[in-house]
């Protein structure tokens, strides 16, 4: 065992541990090794890792990407990857030596006494095959039901997740399902045989956050049922509510590990504290940057990145920087409105010939500083309205205005001068970047053909604060242009080191960096970010998120913010609209929302976001009970 | 109108456009080409044909009428489904295509089948398997790189001079077939191979094979169940490209082994300037690619069900 490794308190301590807990363990797992064999020699994803899972037990493997923690998991399945070598001291399953096994005997051990259910739904089910079919393989390689009664099986299984009108479902394709139901039928499948071992990689990662409540509450129904659960996540709020036990995985080692509450109130290794204090919280409290960075920044190693990124220097003009930083409290009272979207609709013809509509009379106003946020579940129209401010596509009524000027309604001839004021920040920048560019490419890219800044900015009315957006007497040339870059890059805490990286060398939190550095080159007044921290890490977030705040405040920028995920949304943003079905519901203070929710439907959103604090105890939450998921449907026809 | 009744109206029209072209570009391609098309009626130069016969040639043929008005008249015809009498050979163009379709049909068909059989096998069978895939990449090498009658003559070498098993010429039932099946089958599998196998490899990283794997399936289920529908799709995308391999092919080959057939045909109405005959041969080339592509679009979406949202 490493030095970092920490173990609490024997479990049987723990009230909670029934009296099982002096049978053998269910799984048992001492000093596993798993190396890979590259190209470039030999990698230790996972290190001298120590777990136990009791039956009818939740062990909660927690850490961020690449920290070993599904590699982990596959072991147990003998799956580990190609390349793997597995070691350990003990790698047992009820009782059965698992690295003695042969090719068969794993074959009979996988879908029949160890479920597994993957992540991302839509590509983990065959996308060619009926759900039908994928839910019964289990039951078809292990010989478990005849060919005549294994529809009726199947249903069985669907209604056992709680996915509604089974006999249809069946019979459909994965990519006809909403997310929740795909999650759902991936859970089917997995507990078809009855397997006493349930390992659960991200079940909710990609799910909007009332259905995550229902696929949570399904996996505690089979927890409660008696199967055991192997829950990985790199969301400590996911794991508060599931697990009885939490191990904490960095860099391929188990760092921390004990009872669920002690590990959430004590956490004793600072990488536990980080991942804790990175979880973004619906509580008011910290929202700043520089309070947001301090409990990351005390974890040092982990996040010295995030640490350093405050000491940035900006690209604050002297001569501007005297009207001193715009506070962003500030901006809401008295200040110009950049962007004013006036009753906006826009509907969709879907391929059935039926218009729907993804916006529906949507007014809202942007002040210069502020950050707004829009958030909502998946197809509430967040997207739609965030393309409507940028003026992709023109609203079928209302307009668009942008200082003060018409936006929606001119020709896009006519707009493209004023594009640079408005830029984009999505979700995963990766698709956006040429792959054969450097990063200094992508970025230069973005500053426009010859000058190197500020020549589309003549005449505009001129928002004070606009240090990003230059004003800088650059000269002109190669010299200049690479100056300007490197500025951008360091703006967003990238070093020119970072110049000649192409874009698949970069981490997921760098490339948003990048991307951020690309939309800031044009010198934007708004920012729509579309989900920008969704695909990241949890700590990594916290990096974006401060980073997007320090900008926002030291440049004067405005942000348009569109998340699902309400804690995000809290730390940054001034005010809220809240979106269902296309319309705004409630709009206002990110206090007063959070605190008071006027309607029903922000109350419930609220309710069903994860938190530490209401801990695995707590039973009562308001979206129990089997799947009617009128609102997650909706996905099945969404806009493209 | 239900949207696939829909689709296949505008499918036909479109292919309607497509003949009228290939008609179009077929009657001034040959009207381009030097030399005077009533001495290729008579019987070629060393016919010499006197100019009252050319003469009477060109009355009987309407040779002698403007451009526009025999393009008139041609299309004309067309539409009445007659192709007109071949030159040469003094028989209606329908009746010389359908005597020679059935010996290419047989040989396209054939080699088809095969390739795709052979394609799949090895795709299936070295995908995600270093050592057998480098041997399978040598073979598909050597099939893409080499010419078709290059191919087919070292068949022959080899089998039919040498070793006696099968014919060297003609039409002896299925033993003459097999030579110039495998010499087709070479010259289109070594592609489709590799697509297959990059279709099969690609389908294994994805989550869905780990599923299945983590359900019990045998690599071999985890391979034909899952893995193979999904290499199937670049592979019916490439059908249409394997079609006018085999169709360039049926030329080289029927020449190489001297067998009957469309091949055949054509190379010498080209040679004779037989303008109805290629006219004839063009469009049923352009049918066919329409036909099986348009068959190839159906096919795709019932392989994948993803692509019976799309729009027809």
């Amino acid at each position: 065992m490493t030095e970092s490794t920490r173990t609490h308190a024997p479990e049987a301590s723990h009230p909670d541990v029934p009296e099982a807990a002096h049978a053998p363990p269910l799984v048992e797992i001492a000093g596993l090794s798993v190396d890979f064999a590259t190209r470039h020699g030999v990698v230790r994803a996972v290190r001298d890792v120590d777990l136990t899972l009791r039956a009818g037990q939740c062990l909660a493997l927690v850490g961020e990407s690449g920290s070993g923690k599904s590699v982990t998991a596959r072991t147990l399945i003998g799956l580990a990857g190609e390349g793997a070598t597995v070691r350990a001291g003990t790698l047992a399953f009820e009782g059965r030596d698992l690295l003695r096994l042969g090719g068969r005997e794993w074959r009979r051990l996988r879908g029949r006494r160890i479920g597994y259910v993957l992540q991302d739904a839509l590509g983990s089910l065959d996308p060619l095959r009926r759900v039908g079919d994928e839910v019964a393989e289990p039951l078809e390689v292990h010989g478990l039901a005849t060919r005549d009664d294994l529809e009726d099986r199947v249903i069985g299984l669907l209604a056992d997740a709680g996915i509604p009108d089974p006999e249809e479902r069946l019979l459909q394709y994965p990519h006809e399902l909403s997310g929740g139901l795909r999650q759902r039928a991936l859970i089917a499948s997995a507990i078809a045989a009855r397997p006493s071992l349930l390992i659960a990689d991200e079940p909710t990662t990609a799910l909007d956050v009332t259905v995550q409540a229902q696929v949570l509450d399904l996996l505690r129904q089979m927890k409660d049922a008696g199967t055991a659960l192997l829950l990985i996540s790199h969301d400590l709020a996911v794991v508060a509510r599931m697990a009885d036990h939490i191990a904490v995985m960095r860099a391929g080692q188990v760092v921390e590990q004990g009872p669920a509450t002690h590990v959430l109130t004590q956490p004793e290794h600072p990488h536990t504290a980080a991942l804790l204090a990175a979880v973004p919280s619906l509580d008011a409290g910290p929202r700043t940057a520089t309070t947001l960075a301090a409990p990351v920044a005390r974890a040092g190693t982990v996040l010295a990145e995030a640490a350093g990124s405050g000491t940035g220097p900006l690209l604050v003009d002297p001569a501007v920087s005297k009207t001193g930083p715009r506070s962003p409290g500030a901006a809401a009272g008295g200040a110009v409105d950049v962007v004013q979207v006036r009753a906006v609709t826009k509907t969709f013809r879907s391929l059935d010939g039926r218009r729907r509509t993804a916006v529906d009379d949507v007014s809202f106003t942007l002040a210069a500083g502020e950050a707004l946020g829009l958030v909502g579940e998946s197809g509430s129209g967040k997207s739609t309205t965030a393309r409507l401010v940028l003026a992709e596509f023109e609203p079928d009524a209302g307009s668009v205005l942008l200082d003060g000027e018409p936006w929606s309604g001119p020709r896009e001839r006519d707009r493209r001068a004023r594009r640079s004021r408005i830029q984009l920040v999505d979700q995963d920048p990766l698709g956006s970047f040429d792959p054969r560019f450097t990063v200094e490419q992508v970025i230069a890219e973005a500053l426009g053909p010859g000058a190197p800044v500020n020549g589309s900015e003549g005449g505009r009315p001129e928002a004070p604060g606009s240090g990003v957006r230059g004003g800088r007497p650059f000269g002109s040339g190669a010299g200049a242009r690479r100056e300007r870059v490197v500025e951008l890059l360091a703006a967003v805490g990238l070093d020119a080191g970072f110049l000649v990286r192409g874009p698949a060398r970069l981490s997921g939190g760098q490339r948003q960096r990048v991307a951020i550095a690309r939309a800031l080159a044009p010198g934007p007044e708004v920012l729509v970010c579309d989900e920008p921290v969704s695909a990241l890490d949890v700590t990594v977030q916290a990096q974006i998120l401060a980073l997007l705040a320090r900008l926002r405040r030291e440049a004067g920028l405005s942000l348009l913010f569109i998340s699902h995920d309400l804690g995000v949304v809290r730390q940054v943003c001034d005010r809220v609209a809240v979106m269902k079905d296309g319309a705004i519901v409630e709009i206002g203070e990110v206090d007063a929302v959070f605190r008071a929710p006027r309607h029903p439907y922000t109350a419930a959103l609220l309710a069903a976001v994860p938190r530490l604090d209401t801990a695995w105890h707590d039973t009562a939450r308001p979206l129990n009970g089997p799947a009617t998921e009128p609102a997650t449907d909706r996905d099945t026809k969404g806009i493209r | 109108m239900p949207p696939l009744a829909r689709w296949l109206l505008r499918r036909s029209a479109q292919i309607a456009l497509v003949l009228w072209g290939a008609a179009t570009l077929a009657f001034l391609g040959m009207r381009l080409v030097p030399g005077d098309p009533a001495r290729a009626i008579a019987g070629g130069v060393q016919a010499s044909a006197t100019p009252a016969v050319l003469d009477a040639i060109r009355a009987q043929y309407g040779l002698d009428r403007p451009l526009p008005v025999q393009y008139a008249i041609f299309l004309g015809r067309l539409l009445r489904g007659d192709l007109g009498r071949s030159y040469q050979l003094n028989q209606a163009v329908g009746s010389v295509i359908t005597e020679q379709l059935g010996a290419t049909v047989a040989l396209a068909i054939g080699a088809m089948v095969l390739g795709l059989t052979l394609a799949t096998v090895l795709g299936l069978l070295t995908a995600g398997r270093p050592r057998a895939r480098a041997l399978a990449r040598a073979f598909e090498f050597c099939s893409i790189s080499t010419p078709g009658f290059w191919i087919g003559t070292l068949l022959l070498g080899a089998f039919s001079f040498h070793l006696h098993w099968f014919p060297v010429l003609g039409e002896d039932g299925l033993a003459g077939l097999v030579l110039p099946w495998l010499t087709l089958t070479l010259s289109i599998a070594g592609v489709l191979s590799q697509v297959t196998r990059e279709g099969v490899e690609h389908a294994l990283e994805q989550p869905f094979a780990l599923t299945a794997r983590s359900r019990g399936a045998t690599e071999n289920r985890v391979r034909l169940r899952h893995a193979l529908r999904h290499a199937a799709l670049p592979v019916l995308t490439l059908s249409g490209w394997a079609l006018g391999e085999l169709l360039g092919g049926v030329v080289v080959v029927e020449t190489v082994f001297a067998r009957q057939g469309i091949g055949q045909v054509v190379v010498s109405a080209v040679q004779g300037r037989d303008l109805p005959v290629v006219t004839g041969v063009v469009l049923l080339a352009a049918v066919t690619f329409a036909l099986i592509n348009t068959g190839l679009d159906l096919l795709y979406r019932l392989v994948d069900p993803r692509m019976r949202q799309v729009a027809l």
